[in-house]
């Protein structure tokens, strides 16, 4: 994408583009930096991500939220789901078909009609502040946490798969059969919905979601949307970014550059 | 057999004129059992249990394998079941407007019918939400969708509405057949707050669609008021029908004017329920980001079309609506069933394009663009039913028409002649 970029500085040479310019690099630079930062001390980058001990309430001081930068991920994000699909074991179900099988994040193509401009991207549960999913669940199994991650409670979750009629990114699938060798923290019980859990059990422990842990350097950053000093809030408050389907104003914790 | 006189005709008027006394002695309704054969009565059991035991069959099946062995998948979530599911919950709203004519409009012609409307309209929600229910992921949990409330969810409010409706029209009956008369006084209100509740309820079942703000082809308000129309033509097919089958077996008179009035009655809101899919159709139409869904609705040249345009519109109610009122067919009771018939598959395939259709198109994540994934996006997404699925649906229907059956053989609800005056 930066290739790109410099093509159309060089065709159409402009202070605008060049002000554009000088921001993405510097925003780049500052992704490097931080990225070398966690690679130098883990430690100062893990405070963004404290461990939450066990007996403590999640608070709503949090939010958490995960920054994509398309133009980064050459691969459209399968690195992303491959690591996905082995955190929480989804995707490879012995008996339902294709269009059966759970996607808990799925690489989605799309080419503008008009400039022919090809993106690619992994597409999951948007965490949205005011989520379709969790207002129309008839038991209050889709829920959202105080610290913004929307999740199914497998234990009140009747089946009736509302929440993935109403879920505008199509992020939820639905346990079709009988599962074996399920991962303790990724729950898969049959007749349940499922989607992203955003690695709620490796974000209590003070780790990150195991796609951001996967994703090519600086293509994706995972923080705390509520805390100014994140280095997500800081790259947001300076760049902006993009929601998918802002239209429906669900104020989403996954944003996107590129899209 | 036992003669009941009733005393549910006009229930609120305790002090009668002489005329008045004169004129009801000769128009005394006579209610009673259905009196058929045994053989008949049993046969018909056997048949209707035949269905069910299929249906029972079929969800114990889906429930041990899971719903990998359905059509359904995760483009289509909601398939064949909530077809059959939809239409009977909404037919059963429509299937109480003859008891609510009889008592919240005064209406006499329609009084001595009241009962086996009731009985009808429980019979058919109950129908529906059996099939409902056993098609959850967890049918077992029942118990927590009675206990567990998010009265943000349209569907939360939809248990209370379909079990509130339930017992309303089970006291209602109640008022109308009690000859100890001590449900007397219920009559009335209970008339009034049964008609609101069925506005009510259907009003929620619309806005399960109408409410979901992520899907081209639901999101509108329209829905709601579409599937009010909806109702009064597919409760009222289903009570014509009803009702010829068991004048018929039993050799009761039906006269032509009632069957006049149920023949307009499906007519006119056959037309409604066409104005208000003109009306969305022609907004989605005006609207860009719509021209996608309807494109493929109307002219995608799939099933989805085929049952647009040929079920719903021209075999299930262009030609209903030729069958009501072409004069030389006037007083044909073929026509009217057959227009009522052709009524229910209109209906039938009216909640298939809406509720698969709506389902088949792509999510719009990325407007204006060709999209792929791994997971149908941008693509139009097939199904079918499986058989479990067809059968759970048939069985739902035969669950209403088994209690609808024991209901006119051990209660009085049909009266004995419904002769013209």
């Amino acid at each position: 994408m930066s290739v790109e970029v410099n093509k159309i500085d060089c065709a159409e040479p402009n202070d605008q583009s060049n002000k554009i310019d000088r921001y993405r690099r510097q925003f780049l630079g500052a992704l490097g930096v931080t990225a070398a930062a966690a690679a130098i001390a883990p430690g100062v980058f893990l405070r963004e991500v404290q461990a939450k001990p066990d007996g403590q309430a999640i608070t709503n001081k949090v939010r958490w939220g995960m920054l994509i930068d398309t133009n980064k991920l050459p691969d459209g994000g399968d690195s992303m789901i491959a690591a996905c699909k082995k955190e929480h074991g989804w995707g490879d179900d012995p008996h339902a078909s294709p269009a059966q099988q759970s996607q808990w994040v799925r690489k989605v193509t799309f080419k503008d009609n008009l400039t022919k401009h090809e993106t690619a991207l992994p597409v999951m549960c948007q965490h949205c502040e005011t989520a379709p999913c969790v207002d129309v669940c008839p038991t209050g199994a889709s829920f959202k946490r105080d610290d913004g991650i929307v999740l199914v409670d497998k234990h009140i979750c009747i089946g009736c798969r509302y929440c993935m009629m109403a879920c505008p990114y199509k992020a939820r699938s639905f346990v079709h059969e009988h599962l074996e060798n399920q991962r303790p923290e990724s729950p898969r019980g049959i007749g349940t919905v499922e989607s992203c859990t955003l690695c709620v059990h490796k974000i209590d422990k003070g780790e990150q979601p195991a796609c951001i842990e996967a994703a090519p350097a600086k293509a994706a950053v995972f923080g705390d949307l509520n805390d100014p000093e994140s280095s997500i809030s800081k790259a947001l408050a300076k760049y902006g970014a993009q929601q998918i389907r802002s239209d429906l104003g669900l104020n989403t914790g996954v944003r996107y550059w590129g899209i | 057999m036992t003669v009941a006189t009733n005393h549910s005709v006009n229930p609120q008027s305790d002090v009668l004129s002489p005329e008045q006394i004169s004129a009801s002695r000769n128009r005394q309704l006579v209610f009673t059992e259905w009196q058929v054969s045994d053989k008949t009565f049993y046969g018909l059991l056997a048949i209707i249990g035949l269905f069910i035991l299929i249906a029972a069959i079929s969800f114990f099946y889906v429930e041990h394998h899971g719903h990998y062995v359905t059509g359904m998948n995760n483009q289509v979530v909601w398939g064949m079941p909530h077809v059959f599911a939809i239409f009977l919950i909404v037919a059963a709203s429509g299937a109480a407007n003859v008891g609510s004519l009889g008592t919240v409009f005064n209406k006499k012609e329609y009084q001595p019918l009241g009962r086996l409307s009731l009985v009808m309209a429980m019979a058919l929600l109950l129908g529906g939400l059996a099939v409902l229910v056993l098609d959850l992921g967890h049918a077992d949990r029942l118990v927590i969708a009675m206990t567990y409330y998010n009265f943000k969810s349209i569907f939360a409010w939809n248990i209370i509405l379909y079990n509130g409706f339930l017992v309303i029209m089970a006291v209602y009956l109640w008022s109308m057949i009690d000859r100890q008369k001590l449900a007397k006084k219920f009559y009335k209100p209970l008339g009034y707050i049964g008609f609101m509740w069925r506005f009510i309820l259907t009003t929620g079942t619309g806005s399960i669609f109408g409410f979901l703000v992520a899907r081209q082809y639901y999101d509108a308000a329209i829905l709601a008021p579409l599937f009010i129309a909806a109702s009064y033509v597919f409760g009222t097919a289903c009570f014509i029908l009803g009702l010829v089958f068991f004048y018929r077996f039993s050799q009761r008179d039906l006269g032509q004017d009632i069957q006049n009035r149920l023949r307009y009655t499906l007519a006119i809101f056959i037309v409604l329920v066409l104005f208000f899919e003109m009306v969305r159709h022609l907004t989605n139409l005006y609207a860009t980001e719509h021209h996608g869904v309807e494109a493929y609705i109307l002219s995608g040249g799939d099933k989805i079309t085929w049952l647009f345009w040929l079920g719903q519109v021209l075999l299930g109610s262009l030609l209903p609506l030729l069958l009501i009122w072409l004069p030389s067919l006037k007083n044909n009771q073929k026509a009217l069933l057959s227009a009522a018939g052709l009524a229910i598959f209109g209906g039938f395939s009216q909640l298939y394009v809406i509720i698969i259709g709506g389902q088949l198109y792509p999510l719009a994540l990325f407007p204006n663009a060709s999209v792929e994934s791994t997971f149908a996006d941008g693509v139009v997404a097939t199904y079918s039913a499986s058989l479990p699925e067809m059968a759970l649906g048939v069985g739902g229907v035969a669950l209403s028409a088994l209690v609808i059956v024991i209901a006119v053989k051990v209660l009085r609800l049909l009266p004995e002649r419904l002769q013209d005056e």
